[in-house]
């Protein structure tokens, strides 16, 4: 029982559900989706299976449990139902009191509009007796006014030539105008009757003389635009061909438009153009679209094509006018050498380009301001061209003022005050460039000024360029000097040598960084990297040291080679001094030291001995005891010497005497040393000694030997290349009997 | 490639003088003249077997002095000039009165003994022969002594052998010798004057223009002189930066000249166009000693410097073949104006061809063989020649 009953009770408490909205959104997903018969609140419920599966599943405990428990929510569910089912009631029986309500006040209302409808058809009687009474009188005062109308009209037409003069004689010709122009189809129209005919004849007679002296008015000039547009429109009125108008109009504000005249400053010059020419352009443009393009349609048909006809006048006209004006600007912006003062530059072309803009409202088609862009572009590339060409010649120009300088030994300080100016100029130049990217400019936004004029025209051809610039300025010191005998003073080759390796390490990267910031390039083409400019640099730098180190060598080695090339050495006398040569060499040596070490730290050189200074020369001393003990002649003997020496060289490495050297003052030193003692080994084996001779050589050995090995990376180096000349004055000596080391070392300390 | 290794061979003196045997076009044959201030100076006579890669050699004594500049005769292979310093004082030990020693570069045309070749041929490794060897006969002295010291002798080019040029301080001479070479005289001469002390210090007799011009070195200097006249015919100052050491003359383009110096660089000069070297090469770390165009593939150039190497270029560009083919004899002359047109159609490509490190000391003389283009010598001051060969896969580049 109670188990049929629960479902329809459930049916039947949904739909008041439903019918009070009481429906939950959650709830509804729910009950759609569950399909299983068992569920008592779903829709697909089947009491038998429920039942049977209650059956199946419960003990008699759960089974009396359920039942109770179902038997209370049935009751509760009853109770619930009754409850509505009152509050239904109720509210049919408050429904039916309004109704019998209304039914009373419908009546009432009934009543009066009956009443309302006998009184209306009262009124329209009265009305339409009235009217009767006055249609008589109504129709005469109409005909009276036609008349009095018609009259006026006669009248005025009459007067009309008298008033057509009056307003000639006073220069009204637009009242004139008017006036004929109201006359002129009432005289068309009655022309057969000859009065009528003769006021016709007479208006066209004043109206010509009209005509005839507006067009000497339009062709005098003289007057203003806005004089002249008001002479084309009456002519236009008094049906004037529009095409010659517009020709005559257009050559009349040809002439009006003043040429700028040159002035002594381009914002000047610029503003002086805009004021007149754009402005008076301006107004031209107006006037004339107001004239004869945008004319009321009202017109006769002949009018139809004028406007395109009048537009490409028109383009035709501004066209050639700017080009002119274009011209003239692009000739002055060309004067505009000096690269003092970009900010005149660009505020001028701003002016310019704003200007044009209200050109380009006017005129929407017209090619006016991207030709005018265009030479703002033109004049901007043209300003980095100018400045990469000023960078130039700062950058030699302050070069010189460092080869003037060089004298005094401040080589550090005259390298950071040339690289500090030279960057100082660059920033100005950068800011100075900056100028025409700046927010407030309007060509700014122009596509060009944001990608190509940042990466290409700033980056590329003035920052990348001048970099470059300055690396093959440093490379042509290297090869021209080399043909006419070293022109650039060392020391320049030094710096500049410092400063490519400088640009090397910081200032390249520092400035493309500045650059792209200032700039915010964005690379869309390829540009240079920045590990390329400083291969370039880093290339120029050890060049220049290259280059140093060989110029200061062959400096050493001229000096070297002249003392050898002019004694005669046969004859010499035995030695009592190191000779003077040998102490330039080895000043000359120090000073290079002091000079390189100003600019270059000071590297690695290899452990050496503490007694360096006094140490023999091995080849020498072993050759010497072989020519003492072997007999007078046996081929053999000269072959020890040379074994010697094989084995010697056998065990240091080849040396290479114009090597690239690294960037410390070691090795600059180094290097310089190698090439003047090779030269030294050369001379001295192209001569022929005598026995003083050699002993001069051993002496000036051994006080090089005693000098120059602090300079070098590798002592070993100074002593193996100063055996070799020992060794090699040996061998081409007459008679060779060496001296004691211990005079050598004495006559060396003397110096 | 065994073939290509190189043979060394070790003299005991010291040497600077090399020259290929001129007249001898069938054996490989080297002259060397040694320096040696102490003992007795001779002249090696190398021969190279190249089919067994053997050296074998004889010496002959030269006694007159110290040799520096060696130079055999074009047309009879037994003649030869050398240059050699005499010292005064040699022999007399320990001169006390120094002021009486000097030393005088003399020049002499000298013939090998007949034998020589004969029988007397022994390998460098035999001690015995050493102790006696022949002397070269004296055919007559260039007598110089009022023009100053030789630095070198030169001979007329594919000649009869009947005429040297001597070229001592700053007076290029030319001798006329007699038919068996016994006296010579001099025929015309040519002084260089300027400034300070002028010196030539090296010459070539350009092999163009019927044999009527020469090629001298002073300082940084080049000359060109027309032997008809003795008249400077051109003059390249500065052309290279430091001394100049030596030339040669393109064997195929009359114009061409190369010059070495001690800016360790090599330049090649049309003479037509002096203001700038047609081409410069830098490969040398020190001085650039002598360059050696190949006899009949101009576009080989050997050079040996101070550095101790000797490189060999392969100057296409600039060479009267074009590249990858052979120009006949014939059309030498047609070869230079067609260079132009061959060098639009295709890039050339100068190269180094590679570089021989087989010297420890410095390298003054190189030369090519007269018999074999493809093989040359060095020689380094400590006495070592060295034979070395054109690599074989240029070398069947270059003829096929």
């Amino acid at each position: 029982m109670a188990s049929v009953s629960v479902p329809r009770k459930r049916r039947v408490h949904g739909m008041l559900k439903l019918y009070y909205g009481l429906n939950e959104e959650g709830k509804t997903v729910d009950q759609a989706e569950s399909l299983d018969p068992c569920d008592i609140n779903g829709p697909h419920f089947d009491p038998e299976v429920y039942l049977n599966k209650l059956r199946r599943e419960c003990s008699l405990g759960e089974l009396m449990d359920q039942e109770s428990c179902m038997v209370k929510q049935i009751r509760s569910l009853d109770s619930d139902m009754q409850t509505l089912v009152y509050e239904n009631y109720n509210k049919f029986i408050s429904a039916t009191d309004t109704i019998r309500k209304m039914k009373n006040d419908f009546k009432k209302m009934e009543d009066e509009m009956d009443c309302l409808t006998t009184n209306m058809a009262a009124i329209t009687v009265f009305s339409a007796r009235i009217s009767g009474t006055l249609q008589d009188q109504h129709a005469q005062i109409t005909k009276l006014s036609g008349v009095h109308t018609l009259l006026r009209k006669l009248q005025f037409l009459f007067e009309l030539p008298a008033r057509l003069n009056k307003c000639l004689e006073l220069q009204a010709y637009a009242q004139a105008v008017t006036s004929h122009r109201r006359a002129r189809c009432v005289l068309q129209q009655y022309s057969h009757m000859p009065s009528f005919r003769g006021i016709q004849d007479d208006c066209h007679a004043i109206m010509d003389k009209l005509a005839q002296e507006l067009r000497q008015k339009f062709r005098d000039g003289g007057s203003s635009a806005k004089d002249l547009s008001e002479c084309v429109e009456l002519l236009l009125q008094l049906d004037e061909p529009a095409e010659e108008l517009c020709d005559k109009f257009l050559t009349h504000a040809r002439s009006l438009s003043a040429t700028p005249t040159a002035g002594t400053d381009i914002l000047e010059f610029i503003d002086r153009g805009c004021n007149e020419f754009v402005s008076s352009l301006c107004l031209v443009i107006a006037s004339y679209q107001e004239l004869f393009v945008n004319r009321p349609q009202e017109s006769n048909l002949a009018y139809k094509n004028i406007p395109q006809m009048a537009v490409g006048k028109l383009h035709a006209f501004v066209d050639s006018l700017a080009a002119r004006y274009f011209s003239l600007v692009e000739r002055r912006i060309q004067e505009e050498k000096s690269v003092g003062d970009n900010s005149l530059l660009v505020r001028a072309l701003d002016r310019f380009h704003r200007r044009l803009q209200a050109v380009a409202k006017l005129l929407p088609g017209s090619a006016v301001p991207s030709q005018g862009t265009e030479i703002v572009v033109r004049a901007a590339r043209e300003r980095v061209k100018q400045y990469l060409a000023a960078l130039q010649s700062f950058y030699l120009d302050s070069l010189t003022d460092v080869r003037q300088a060089l004298a005094a030994p401040r080589l550090p300080e005259l390298l950071s005050s040339l690289s500090a100016s030279i960057l100082n100029q660059i920033k100005t130049v950068l800011a100075s460039v900056h100028l025409f990217t700046a927010k407030d400019i309007t060509f700014s936004n122009k596509p060009y000024f944001k990608g190509e004029f940042c990466s290409q025209g700033v980056r590329e051809s003035l920052v990348v360029n001048f970099i470059k610039f300055v690396c093959q300025s440093s490379r042509q010191f290297c090869e021209s000097a080399v043909d006419r005998g070293g022109s650039t003073p060392p020391a320049l080759l030094l710096l500049l040598s410092r400063l490519c390796l400088d640009y090397e390490t910081s200032t390249i990267s520092y400035i493309l960084t500045l650059t792209d910031e200032q700039f915010l390039v964005q690379h869309h083409s390829p540009v240079t990297a920045v590990t390329a400019l400083c291969g370039e640099a880093r290339e120029a730098a050890q060049k220049l040291l290259n280059h140093y180190v060989k110029v200061q060598g062959l400096i050493i080695s001229q000096m070297l080679r002249k003392s050898v090339e002019t004694r005669d050495w046969v004859n010499t006398i035995e030695p009592r001094n190191v000779r003077a040569v040998m102490k330039r060499v080895v000043e000359d040596t120090t000073s290079i030291d002091v000079q390189v070490g100003l600019l270059y730290e000071e590297g690695v050189r290899k452990a050496h001995s503490s007694d360096s200074s006094k140490r023999t020369f091995s080849v020498y001393s072993s050759s010497r005891q072989q020519s003492r003990y072997t007999p007078s002649y046996t081929p053999s003997a000269p072959m020890d010497t040379n074994l010697m020496s094989n084995i010697h060289k056998l065990f240091s490495e080849r040396i290479d005497i114009f090597s690239p050297v690294e960037f410390n003052k070691v090795s600059v030193l180094t290097g310089i040393i190698k090439i003047s003692l090779k030269t030294f080994l050369e001379c001295v084996r192209l001569r022929t000694f005598g026995r003083y001779g050699l002993q001069q050589i051993q002496v000036d050995c051994h006080y090089l030997q005693m000098y120059l090995w602090r300079f070098v990376s590798d002592e070993n180096l100074v002593h193996f290349l100063l055996d070799e000349i020992v060794g090699s004055t040996a061998h081409r000596c007459l008679d060779p009997a060496p001296m004691e080391q211990s005079v050598i070392e004495v006559i060396c300390e003397r110096g | 490639m065994e073939d290509d290794a190189p043979v060394i061979y070790g003299l005991e003196f010291q040497a600077r003088a090399l020259t290929s045997q001129t007249a001898e076009s069938d054996a490989i044959r080297f002259l060397v003249g040694t320096q040696s201030l102490k003992f007795d100076n001779q002249i090696h006579i190398i021969d190279f077997d190249d089919e067994n890669n053997i050296i074998s050699k004889s010496v002959l004594q030269h006694e007159a002095g110290e040799i520096w500049h060696i130079s055999a005769s074009p047309a009879d292979k037994a003649v030869l000039t050398t240059c050699y310093n005499i010292n005064w004082s040699f022999g007399a030990l320990g001169v006390q009165n120094a002021s009486e020693s000097r030393v005088v570069t003399s020049s002499a045309v000298w013939r090998m003994p007949p034998e020589w070749e004969s029988g007397s041929h022994e390998s460098p490794d035999d001690p015995h022969n050493s102790h006696n060897p022949q002397s070269l006969d004296l055919l007559c002295h260039l007598d110089n002594s009022a023009h100053g010291n030789a630095s070198c002798v030169l001979w007329e080019p594919m000649g009869d052998g009947k005429r040297v040029i001597s070229l001592a301080d700053n007076h290029a001479l030319l001798w006329d010798l007699t038919e068996s070479s016994t006296q010579a005289t001099i025929s015309s001469s040519a002084t260089l004057e300027g400034k300070g002390q002028l010196k030539f210090t090296s010459g070539k007799w350009s092999p163009h223009h019927n044999c009527t011009q020469l090629a001298t070195a002073n300082d940084t200097a080049i000359r060109g002189w027309d032997l008809r006249t003795m008249k400077q015919i051109y003059c390249i100052e500065n052309a290279h930066g430091q001394l100049v050491r030596d030339l040669d003359f393109n064997p195929n383009k009359q114009y061409y000249l190369a010059s070495c110096g001690d800016d360790c660089k090599v330049k090649f000069w049309d003479v037509r166009n002096i203001s700038e070297p047609v081409k410069t090469l830098e490969e040398h770390s020190h001085w650039v000693w002598s360059v050696r165009y190949n006899h009949s593939h101009d576009q080989l150039v050997l050079t040996g410097s101070s550095d101790s190497r000797v490189i060999l270029s392969n100057m296409v560009s600039i060479s009267s073949e074009p590249f990858g083919h052979l120009v006949d004899d014939d059309d030498l002359s047609d070869g230079e104006d067609n260079h132009n047109d061959e060098k639009t159609k295709e890039p050339l490509q100068d190269s180094i061809i590679s570089m021989y490190e087989e010297h420890e000391d410095s390298v003054y003389a190189i030369e090519w063989s007269s018999a074999d283009p493809w093989l040359f010598a060095s020689l380094s001051y400590d006495g070592r020649l060295v034979i070395n060969r054109v690599p074989r896969a240029l070398k069947y580049r270059i003829l096929l």
